[in-house]
């Protein structure tokens, strides 16, 4: 099964998505922010990265766009997490390289479609 | 798949809970820059903006996903509100800012409420929403998300042709045009043409691009829509057609998806951040170590290996403290978690009794366990509202005094020795040593013909039923006074004192135990028992010279130590324990302090240091006068814990009250009615 | 969890109950086999100052605080040297513990309906509150305590306020 990292910087999320994923027998890694995913994915490589627009001290952004300008990570699948509001935050996330997004709110079952399309 | 969301309910209110202070505190940030900058068109600090908005964003996404819908709701107009604010659309005047404080104390009240099952108060919350919604009426928008039914349209047969050509970049953006057409024959029956038309020479081509297009026939229970929706993540890179071979009609029909919004009864959980647990796996690491080397000694032990057993042991023991205090950290908590609630208070409070207050808040990251910090909460809110309300005068007096109109409180912590202090200073007028000793008089609580010193008279606050605000205010309470917040800090192992400056100012210090858990120990011998006396309470221990001890008429007994009079209690006559020896210099006296009073606890021999784990004898026993817990020591056998304040209080209640270190003064007397209850 | 040995095993009558008998100053008593949690030997018992006499203290058991109460003393009966039978029997009321000292463990019978008869009223019988009833076993008398009033009062403070029970035979 495949590895795959969640930022989010609000627990309860990152507690729903690693607790769905592994019920289907993914191994998860958790990061609380850009920064943080940014560490952890140079010391281990993961098979896709979902992660969260808005965060603290590095945006999900600004993680796309750094995670692109590194040979490991040039095709890796990159979910944002985004609400129905965030258009333009959306655009912005494809623009800077990641693969799709997930609109909150979503339920486990939709999210475990979504990884299943990506990781094929 | 069935996954039961509620198991991540209680992180969702705990961490919505955190957000929302986080959020308040922001706000108030806001709000003191907007006063100090004193303009209207305040050019906010993009951060703290930021900041804001990303707190009711995480709420408002976590409780959709959750279930919340009224939460999520109001969490969306509170975010749509403040992206405006983000984005210069809202400026942030005071108005704005206490709408937006009122918002926060909603989003509180709803999130309390799909938390504990409690109803809220609607019209308030409808109020503060209709506000929120006016706040910005050119760029009104009323979509609500609306989470409890989902519209589907049920695919009828159809057949779609599709034509399909990315862009080049696909590749960069993690995107496989494989797991595009998979999907889309999981739809139905896929009919694929490539097409490699604009594939270059073998020698010009770029593996890291996508050359390809596709001609797909799709045939299934498909609509337009589900098309649409494999394309989603690609459909900007793409040139994409889809146009039907054959008419289809939808039918619509609505799905309630709306699940029950269960809440899990209130379990206490501790979020732990990373890097505590890390040092907790090293530390267990290093144990493990440690034990296959001794085991690994003890199976071709020889005598010669002796030097090596003693390192292995001290390694141990390091491994095991090391590894203790790691979990005890566990439980450790910023004080910050208590300090948050202060500014809002402080403003709001300030604001209804018509005076002008700041407050200075230090040493918020100095840590305390939780238990400790839940429930020193309400205690410190008394102390600070007794401030604001007693302590800090009127601006006009203020003015009159030769002070600034505005006043200051002090809010700091700080770790000494074992203990964490917290001091919470203001700078009103002091106490009124007259007015409190008049109205102790007038309650009956003293004597009038009692001189009593400075400090005494501070410690007449402390008394049950004693409560000096002339009018009964909504800040201060009635008579709910300081007598409990003295019991409440005492409940947690800690003490309050208060020291006044005439004209410039009271103090309260706040002691507490860094941990309930642990203490720091003394072991000391009463006939065969083993007794702990808590460390932080022991002065010195001296020997007993029989004719320093005095007996004053009336019982008791006193002792002279260095012209000061100690009560001096014989711990073996008060526990029903025969002596080791009848000889008074076989012992040893230790001098013990709480509560600022001294005594001599008359014990048989001092047995060392150690720390102790608390076990609390309430469990299955019940409170017992003079002992505050029990603990198991290394042999396996109990002892009690001696509660050094109790058996201070015990000694000054068993008939002879003393006055210390001041004899000079008439005693206090407290009649029976206000005596403190020692159950 | 330990449960206390249980020496007949065979399936109850709706109206049987099962009881650990004791003995105490040459009376055999019983109480309720569901309240017991184990049994174990004599003990260091540490004393807990200020408590009536029959407090005996508390002991370690297994990490957790247990008080004891001597069941002689309680009763007000003479104290007894502690020998190789003497044991504590640890009771679960509520999910509070309690450590009850007694002279010996006997056994663990069935108590049928048709057994137990009502107590009479007698002399001098103070607390009659502590006896749930009493059985006829084999010509033996066996008398049935309530153990939860025994152990916890109506309220705390009753704890040290109840005097000894005065000799029940």
């Amino acid at each position: 099964m495949a590895t795959i990292l969640t930022v989010d910087d609000t627990a309860s999320m990152r507690q729903m998505i690693s607790f769905t994923l592994n019920s289907v027998g993914h191994e998860v890694i958790q990061a609380s922010d850009g920064k943080e995913a940014l560490d952890i994915l140079q010391q281990k490589k993961v098979d896709l990265v979902i992660a969260d627009v808005n965060m603290p001290n590095m945006d999900g952004i600004t993680l796309v766009k750094s995670l692109r300008a590194l040979v490991e990570y040039k095709f890796t699948p990159i979910l944002m997490l985004t609400t129905e509001s965030q258009d333009t935050k959306r655009q912005q996330g494809k623009t800077a390289g990641a693969t799709g997004w997930i609109v909150k709110p979503f339920n486990p079952e939709q999210l475990l479609n979504v990884v299943k399309k990506v990781l094929g | 798949m069935a996954i039961d969301m509620r198991q991540f309910h209680q992180t969702f209110f705990e961490e919505s809970l955190e957000g929302l202070a986080g959020m308040e505190t922001e706000l108030l940030h806001l709000e003191k820059a907007a006063n100090d900058s004193g303009q209207e068109n305040v050019q906010a600090d993009p951060e703290i903006l930021n900041t804001i908005f990303r707190g009711a964003h995480s709420i408002k996404g976590g409780s959709s996903t959750f279930g919340f819908n009224e939460v999520a709701a109001f969490a969306h107009v509170l975010e749509s509100r403040l992206d405006a604010l983000r984005e210069g659309k809202i400026l942030p005047n005071r108005q704005v800012i206490g709408l937006l404080l009122l918002a926060v104390d909603c989003l509180r009240n709803l999130i309390l409420s799909a938390k504990t099952g409690q109803a809220v108060d609607k019209p308030s919350i409808e109020a503060v929403y209709t506000h929120l919604e006016r706040l910005e009426n050119e760029n009104a928008e009323s979509t609500v998300i609306n989470n409890s039914s989902t519209v589907v349209a049920p695919p009828k047969s159809s057949s779609w042709r599709i034509v399909f050509q990315p862009q080049r970049r696909l590749f960069h953006t993690g995107n496989d045009p494989a797991r595009v057409l998979r999907e889309l024959a999981a739809l139905g029956s896929l009919k694929v043409q490539l097409n490699a038309a604009d594939l270059p020479a073998w020698e010009q081509m770029n593996p890291e691009e996508c050359y390809l297009a596709w001609d797909l026939e799709l045939t299934g229970n498909v609509t337009r829509d589900m098309i649409q929706e494999v394309f989603e993540w690609v459909i900007n890179d793409s040139r994409l057609e889809i146009t039907p071979n054959l008419p289809h009609a939808a039918r619509v029909e609505t799905i309630a998806a709306k699940e029950a919004a269960i809440v899990d009864a209130h379990n206490g959980s501790i979020r732990v951040s990373i890097p505590k647990v890390d040092a907790l796996i090293n530390m267990v690491g290093e144990l493990v170590i440690t034990q296959s080397m001794l085991s690994q000694l003890a199976a071709q032990f020889t005598l010669e290996n002796l030097p090596k057993l003693f390192i292995g042991l001290a390694q141990l023991e390091r491994n095991t403290r090391e590894l203790q205090e790691s979990v005890m950290r566990i439980r450790m908590l910023p004080l910050s978690f208590a300090f948050n609630r202060f500014p809002r208070m402080v403003r709001d409070m300030s604001e209804k009794l018509g005076k002008q207050v700041e407050l200075y808040i230090s040493g918020e990251q100095t840590e305390l366990d939780k238990t400790v910090i839940e429930r020193i909460n309400d205690p410190l809110v008394h102390l600070v509202r007794n401030c604001l309300d007693h302590g800090i005068e009127s601006p006009a007096e203020r003015i009159a005094a030769g002070k600034s109109a505005v006043g200051k409180i002090e809010l700091k912590a700080y770790q000494k020795g074992g203990n964490v202090v917290i001091e919470i200073r203001d700078d009103g007028h002091g106490l009124q040593h007259e007015r409190i000793f008049a109205k102790a008089v007038e309650r009956g609580l003293i004597n009038p013909e009692a001189k009593l010193s400075p400090e005494e008279i501070a410690e007449i606050i402390f008394l049950p039923g004693f409560s000096t605000a002339e009018t009964v205010s909504d800040i201060s309470g009635r008579g709910v006074g300081m007598d409990i917040v003295r019991n409440n800090i005492r409940g947690l192992g800690g003490n309050v004192e208060i020291a006044s400056h005439s004209g410039t100012g009271i103090c309260f210090t706040v002691r507490l135990p860094l941990t309930l858990a642990i203490l720091d120990g003394l072991s000391v011998l009463i006939g065969s028992h083993t007794y702990i006396l808590p460390l932080v309470s022991i002065v010195e221990s001296v020997r007993v010279r029989p004719e320093l001890i005095s007996r004053p008429a009336g019982g008791g007994e006193l002792f002279s130590l260095r012209k000061e009079y100690l009560p001096f209690i014989r711990l073996h006559k008060l526990f029903g324990i025969e002596p080791r020896s009848p000889d008074l210099n076989q012992g040893l006296l230790v001098v013990v302090e709480a509560d600022g009073k001294k005594a001599g606890l008359y014990v048989d021999d001092l047995l060392g240091q150690q720390q102790v784990v608390i076990k609390s004898l309430e469990t299955h026993y019940r409170k017992v006068d003079g002992i505050s817990a029990a603990t198991i020591l290394g042999d396996g056998t109990v002892a009690m814990i001696l509660d050094v304040a109790g058996l201070i209080r015990m000694a000054h209640t068993g008939g002879v009250r003393f006055i210390m270190e001041d004899r000079h003064h008439m005693p206090v007397t407290v009649n029976a009615a206000s005596a403190p209850n020692l159950n | 969890m330990h449960t206390a040995p249980v020496l007949h095993h065979r399936t109850l009558s709706s109206h049987e109950e099962q009881f650990l008998t004791f003995r105490l100053d040459g009376q055999e008593y019983g109480i309720a086999i569901l309240k017991v949690q184990e049994i174990k030997g004599w003990d260091k018992i540490t004393p807990i100052p200020n408590s009536p006499a029959y407090m005996r203290g508390v002991l370690n058991l297994r990490g957790v605080i247990v008080p004891i109460i001597d069941l002689r003393l309680r009763f007000g009966l003479s104290e007894a040297k502690r020998d190789a039978f003497t044991v504590i029997i640890v009771v679960n009321i509520g999910g509070r513990l309690a450590g009850i000292v007694v002279d010996s463990v006997s056994d663990v019978i069935n108590v049928t309906a048709e057994q137990h008869c009502a107590a009479p009223e007698y002399e001098g019988q103070q607390n009659r509150e502590f006896i749930s009833g009493l059985a006829q076993i084999d010509d033996k008398l066996l008398i049935l305590l309530d153990i939860d009033r025994l152990v916890y009062p109506e309220t705390l403070d009753e704890v040290e306020a109840a005097a000894p029970i005065a000799a029940m035979q």
